[in-house]
């Protein structure tokens, strides 16, 4: 029986009503009292030298404030990027400086060359069309290749090159790597593309800057999935404030999926301003600015060369990739291609030697950064398109070759640093091939086949490593900043809680679901529990919320917090019913004295924290308030198997997705609605990623599809609706509640299927198509079966 | 946005008087000229609205012609045409999405001529007349290129006239980004001759496939199109589709087309 | 500057604008209706959408001056009138029809157009008729059999919620 409270069970979501009321409140909805506006001039070529810059004319335009550049940010720091990658030999990445608006050189088309703040938004355009800039334009360096060949002009002149760094993992050791592929009765090898994204949250990025002079203190509000961490790298590294003076809120986001973890120019520069300018200045991002100065996604491009003994046994794997950095290192964009995606290349499977080679790669294009999934869709594209390779090269059943090799038993230690805690592989592959309804396949096929189309069925395993953690590890791993997170459980003197929680909202329910968790440990209503966040004025910290961590670190802080609650109000109710503490328990909402009809209700207990009449002031503090950070011991490990089914028109190459199906080991699930709901949107993106989305760069340095207008958005109409299932659990083993987190699996999982089922079809029409790069549009696939 | 004066005349004549002034411009539904303007593309000193001149909201059916104001919605299109004309009401009922044809017009985008619009396609496929408030002109002689037509300055379109063919029909294969045609072909038959009008592929703009309809002037079938062709030298090639694949979707559409005809 | 004056969720309102303004801009910035969102700039996002003299239209591609005497409604006018969820969102919360929230009133407008067309489309016409509304974070799935729901039709044999 499903609950209908509590952890598992699935409340309608408290958020909904002011969304679906038009009450929410976004930070472009927020206006400060005498706000100006700023536009920025941004760069519209990809490289070149600024000579100068006259603002002269513009600054006597109609409602100018003022106009700034880059010089009046020569004594600012640049944003810092967050995780220092050391290479193959022993070197640290090559590190460019990244100004707040760019000073002597423009390095990718959306740079910020100047700001205006004007007093109005219209007034600020019309005074950056009065900028006279005197540029020379240097060649542009795009393609990856290019850019780490002999001779190429340099993204960064003080730079030794064009590589940031080159990276090893797994086994390091060339010969031995080179000798089990030697060995190999079957080695298959593809080279493919993890297609370049834009993450497109439905909702621009916004900033507003304001200070008050009174006080000395800034306040930001800012479209970020996590204020704190805005907050440290802003303070700290780029304007050189005090944090205690700087409060950040992140009011309703409207999606971040990455895009809005990482500290922009933009955030800092209406901070900045609204002291320069002595009111408050706000920016809101047009789409078009959007996709020029978002991170973008991905963009890798890979050889994967797989080993496999006599009796199909994966026996190594080695890959090299070059993984795009753009012009400047965005706040995590190091670790994506390094340890967030080499980490995951051992998959589901048990390959006892893997290498991972990467190469990251300065070019004159916007900065590329986590993108839901993050490295790990990557890792995922490539072993699971491999594995399908290689099983139509042995004529091998694609499910029985991936269900041979793989993981059976743990704990497991991966050749690429993991331990999995825990999983049963099996059983979601089972799973997938009932959802997936396999059996049904062929008739399906031979119907589509009378209708003149080709039919697919394409099938891959993920894991996916969440939860980042713990600190001390990632830290030796580069990471410059902790990993834990944190919560504040307040109980006022009625009862009712307020929990302030690190974890940010945008999307993921929270609101809804952090409350689940509390009202169930303390047998209470779940209406009496709200959740705090985005405001660092109001919780006292936490890193936010991306990597699917939210309720596995933040939870777990959460209940870590809760916990301690309880503990004390376990001594408060023993004191009113003169028990021993020990003989505590709580149950509903009543705290009874065991073994005995003597009980105290929840709401008794806090009222008596807070008028302690009697009360034991000597061994207790009066208050019901705990604060707890809780630092993992290790990732957490979702893993799944999905199945895509597609018709591919022959005579146009257009692909339908037919069916989708996903069988995903979450562990234990606090509200399966809203799990399921994040799987759908991972499945969206995922297929978007593998059908239609691309950005797509001229040699030039010119975005291509800069806009919905020629970037591919997923549509109703693009997608059928999913077949998820979850029921497979193999809880987290040393979290407090055995959760894994789900955000991201979705769009890690379902490209290779799509891709799989494809290649599927095409074999079926007698076409020997091996591979297709993403997104498989409808010219790719047409021009692959008549190539 | 640039400032811009914003009136809305109630007659024809007042709004070609307003469109005098210089840099004056007929605003339409403005579904692609707001846009166009948002990116501050074009800078006009005034906007003229054709939406409140009750004279340009008229449908007429004649004869076996179907007369359609210049102000007319594409959902008003898809309504009024569903018996009449049902090639064109599909048409009208499959640009943009249903809130932009609640909008955008005829008059709007035949004046446009976008390469990738709908319209044109219909209006040359069906040998359509464009009525302006100075003249007639033939769909034959009226596009003239990418965004380019016969109309003069301070011209506006006040009817189009769409003699009703035998059969027709429009095929389109989407853009997947914008869900412009990415090729669009209009196939009709009359009495006369059958007219195969092609959206979205050439670098010319909306084209007649002549070889086509003189195969399907022969033989209204889509086998008669078999050995037929349009050269790719002409054709569009971007990041949605080489000239090679654009050709050949012409003629995929094209027999598709004279299928569901 | 230019007076324009129109009925917004059934009450008179008016103010100041300039040829340029957008009905969006109008209702956000003036009228103070930020439900309606703004998401982009090329007319395909449909955050923005509301309905003009009951059509759905993007609020964010149409002059303010253009809605001159119109009755026009957005999201904050859609609630019952004892301020419950209306049918449609009601639905949209039951089945999960919303993560992030900010192409929900778009959504929201779209689906009360197609359902006062259309009282019982298919799965088919529902995804069709959202040509012109961007969603990233649901997948569409629950959008989809939200609407479905709203329009009366029984939606548990769709799968998982």
């Amino acid at each position: 029986m499903p609950k209908d409270n509590g952890i598992g069970a699935s409340p309608k979501r408290r958020e909904d009503v002011r969304f679906l009321t038009g009450a929410g409140n976004y930070t472009d909805d927020i206006n400060v009292n005498g706000q100006a506006y700023v536009h920025f001039l941004r760069a519209d070529v990809a490289h070149a030298t600024i000579n100068s810059i006259d603002t002269s004319a513009a600054e006597t335009m109609p409602g100018v404030v003022k106009i700034f550049t880059g010089a009046d940010f020569a004594e600012v720091g640049g944003i810092p990027c967050g995780w220092g990658v050391t290479d193959r030999h022993g070197n640290p990445q090559q590190e460019p400086r990244h100004p707040i608006i760019a000073h002597d050189t423009i390095r990718h088309v959306g740079e910020i060359v100047a700001a205006v703040v004007a007093d109005t938004l219209e007034q600020a355009r019309d005074a950056a069309e009065a900028i006279d800039l005197d540029l020379s334009d240097k060649p542009a360096v795009v393609d990856m290749t290019k850019a780490l060949a002999d001779g190429s002009p340099k993204v960064h002149e003080d730079l030794s090159s064009n590589l940031c760094y080159d990276w090893v993992f797994g086994n390091p050791d060339d010969d031995a790597v080179q000798a089990a592929f030697d060995s190999a009765a079957h080695v298959t090898t593809l080279e493919l593309v993890n297609n370049r994204l834009v993450a497109n949250p439905m909702e621009p990025r916004v900033a507003i800057g304001d200070y008050s002079r009174g006080t000395d203190e800034y306040t930001l509000h800012t479209t970020s999935q996590n204020p704190h961490v805005i907050r440290l790298l802003m303070c700290a590294f780029v304007l050189g404030l005090p944090e205690h003076k700087v409060r950040v809120i992140a009011p309703d986001v409207g999606g971040g999926f990455g895009s809005k973890i990482f500290h922009y120019a933009e955030e800092a520069f209406c901070t900045f301003a609204a002291k320069a300018c002595g009111r408050a200045v706000k920016w809101t991002s047009t789409r078009a600015e959007a996709f020029i100065s978002d991170a973008h996604g991905r963009d890798h491009v890979t050889k994967i060369e797989l080993a496999l003994d006599a009796d199909n046994n994966f026996t190594a794997l080695r890959t090299n990739t070059m993984a795009n950095m753009g012009a400047y290192l965005s706040t995590f964009s190091t670790s994506v291609p390094s340890y967030l995606h080499g980490t995951l290349m051992a998959g589901n499977y048990k390959t006892p030697i893997v290498q991972v080679n990467v190469k990251t790669v300065f070019t004159n294009t916007v900065p590329v950064d986590a993108y839901r999934g993050a490295g790990r869709p990557e890792a995922t594209y490539q072993l699971e398109r491999v594995i399908d390779k290689a099983a139509r090269e042995l004529d091998a059943d694609p499910i029985a070759l991936r269900r041979q090799n793989f993981i059976t038993e743990f704990p497991y230690e991966t050749p690429v640093a993991l331990t999995y805690d825990t999983g049963d592989y099996v059983a979601t592959m089972d799973k997938l091939e009932q959802v997936a309804d396999l059996a049904g396949f062929a008739a399906r096929r031979a119907e589509s086949e009378k209708n003149g189309k080709l039919r697919g069925f394409g099938v891959n395993c993920y894991i996916e490593a969440c939860g980042i953690a713990p600190s001390n590890i990632v830290g030796m791993l580069g990471a410059r900043a902790g990993l834990y997170d944190a919560a504040t459980v307040r109980v006022n003197a009625t009862g009712t809680i307020s929990v302030f929680v690190g974890a940010h909202s945008h999307g993921q329910g929270h609101e809804t679901s952090f409350p689940q968790v509390v009202a169930d440990m303390i047998g209470i209503d779940e209406g009496m529990v709200d959740i705090v966040h985005g405001d660092t004025g109001r919780v006292p910290f936490g890193m936010g919320t991306y990597g699917s961590r939210s309720i596995a670190v933040c939870g777990s802080a959460m209940v870590r917090a809760t916990e301690k609650i309880i503990a004390k109000a376990k001594k408060i109710a023993a004191h009113l019913m003169e028990a021993s503490d020990a003989d505590i328990e709580l149950k509903d909402g009543q705290f009874t004295v065991a073994g005995t009809d003597k009980s105290v209700a929840w709401g008794d207990v806090c009222l008596t924290a807070y008028v302690p009449h009697n009360y034991p002031l000597e061994e207790l503090e009066p208050g019901l308030e705990e604060t707890a950070f809780y630092d993992p011991a290790n990732f957490t490990y979702p893993a799944g198997a999905y199945a895509c089914e597609v018709e591919v028109d022959p005579d146009t190459g257009k692909v339908t997705i037919e069916r989708f199906s996903a069988a995903d080991d979450f562990g234990n699930i606090i509200n399966p609605m809203i799990v399921d709901g994040q799987v759908h949107g991972g499945l969206g993106q995922g297929i978007g990623q593998a059908l239609l989305e691309n950005a797509a760069y001229d040699e030039d340095g010119q975005l291509l599809s800069a806009s919905y207008m020629d970037y591919a958005m997923p549509r109703a109409d693009d997608v059928p609706f999913y077949q998820v299932d979850h029921s497979c659990q193999t809880p987290c083993t040393h979290n407090p509640l055995g959760v894994k987190g789900c955000g991201e699996a979705g769009a890690i999982g379902s490209p290779p299927a799509v891709v799989n089922a494809v290649i599927d079809a095409l074999q079926s029409g007698g076409k020997n198509v091996t591979h297709i790069d993403m997104p498989l549009s409808p010219p790719r696939v047409w021009a692959a079966m008549n190539g | 946005m640039y400032e811009f004066e914003f009136v809305k005349p109630a007659t024809v004549a007042e709004a070609v008087a307003a469109l005098a002034e210089e840099d004056a411009q007929a605003l339409g539904g403005g579904q692609t000229l707001i846009p166009t303007l948002k990116q501050r593309l074009a800078m006009p000193s005034k906007l003229v609205s054709l939406t409140g001149i009750p004279q340009l909201k008229e449908i007429g059916d004649n004869d076996g012609v179907l007369t359609i104001g210049g102000a007319v919605t594409h959902a008003a299109v898809a309504e009024a045409a569903a018996d009449s004309y049902p090639a064109l009401a599909d048409l009208a009922s499959h640009i943009g999405d249903p809130a932009v044809r609640n909008r955008g017009t005829i008059g709007g985008s035949l004046a446009n001529n976008d390469p990738a619009a709908c319209y044109p396609a219909a209006a040359l496929g069906s040998g359509a007349t464009i009525v302006t408030n100075r003249r007639e002109i033939t769909a034959d002689e009226y596009f003239r290129g990418l965004f380019e037509t016969a109309l003069e300055e301070g011209e506006i379109i006040t009817a189009v006239r769409f003699p009703v063919p035998e059969k027709a029909n429009y095929q389109k294969f989407l853009q997947p980004a914008s869900r412009f045609a990415l090729v669009g072909v209009f196939v009709a038959k009359y009495a006369a001759g059958v007219r195969v009008a092609v959206t979205g592929a050439s670098e010319e703009g909306v084209f007649r496939w002549r070889e086509a309809e003189a195969a399907l002037d022969a033989s209204f079938a889509p086998d008669a199109l078999d050995g037929h062709s349009v050269d790719a030298a002409g054709m569009i090639g971007d990041l949605h589709g080489t000239r090679e694949y654009r050709a050949h979707l012409v003629k995929v559409m094209a027999k598709r087309a004279v299928a569901a005809a | 500057m230019a007076k324009v004056s129109m009925t917004v969720n059934g009450k008179a309102a008016s103010g100041e604008v300039e040829g340029r303004t957008l009905l969006s801009s109008f209702l956000r910035d003036t009228l103070r209706l930020t439900g309606t969102h703004v998401g982009c700039d090329t007319s395909q996002c449909g955050a923005c959408v509301v309905h003009v003299d009951g059509k759905a239209v993007k609020s964010c591609t149409m002059l303010a001056l253009e809605a001159e005497g119109a009755e026009v409604a957005t999201i904050e006018g859609q609630a019952n009138a004892d301020g419950s969820l209306n049918v449609i969102q009601q639905a949209f919360q039951d089945h999960h029809g919303l993560q992030c929230g900010f192409c929900t009133p778009g959504m929201v407008m779209s689906a009360a157009a197609l359902l006062k067309d259309n009282p019982k489309p298919s799965e088919q016409e529902v995804r069709d008729y959202l040509e012109g509304n961007l969603c990233r974070c649901t997948g569409y799935h629950n959008i989809v059999k939200a609407i479905m729901a709203a329009s009366g039709q029984d939606v548990s044999s769709i799968a998982a919620e």
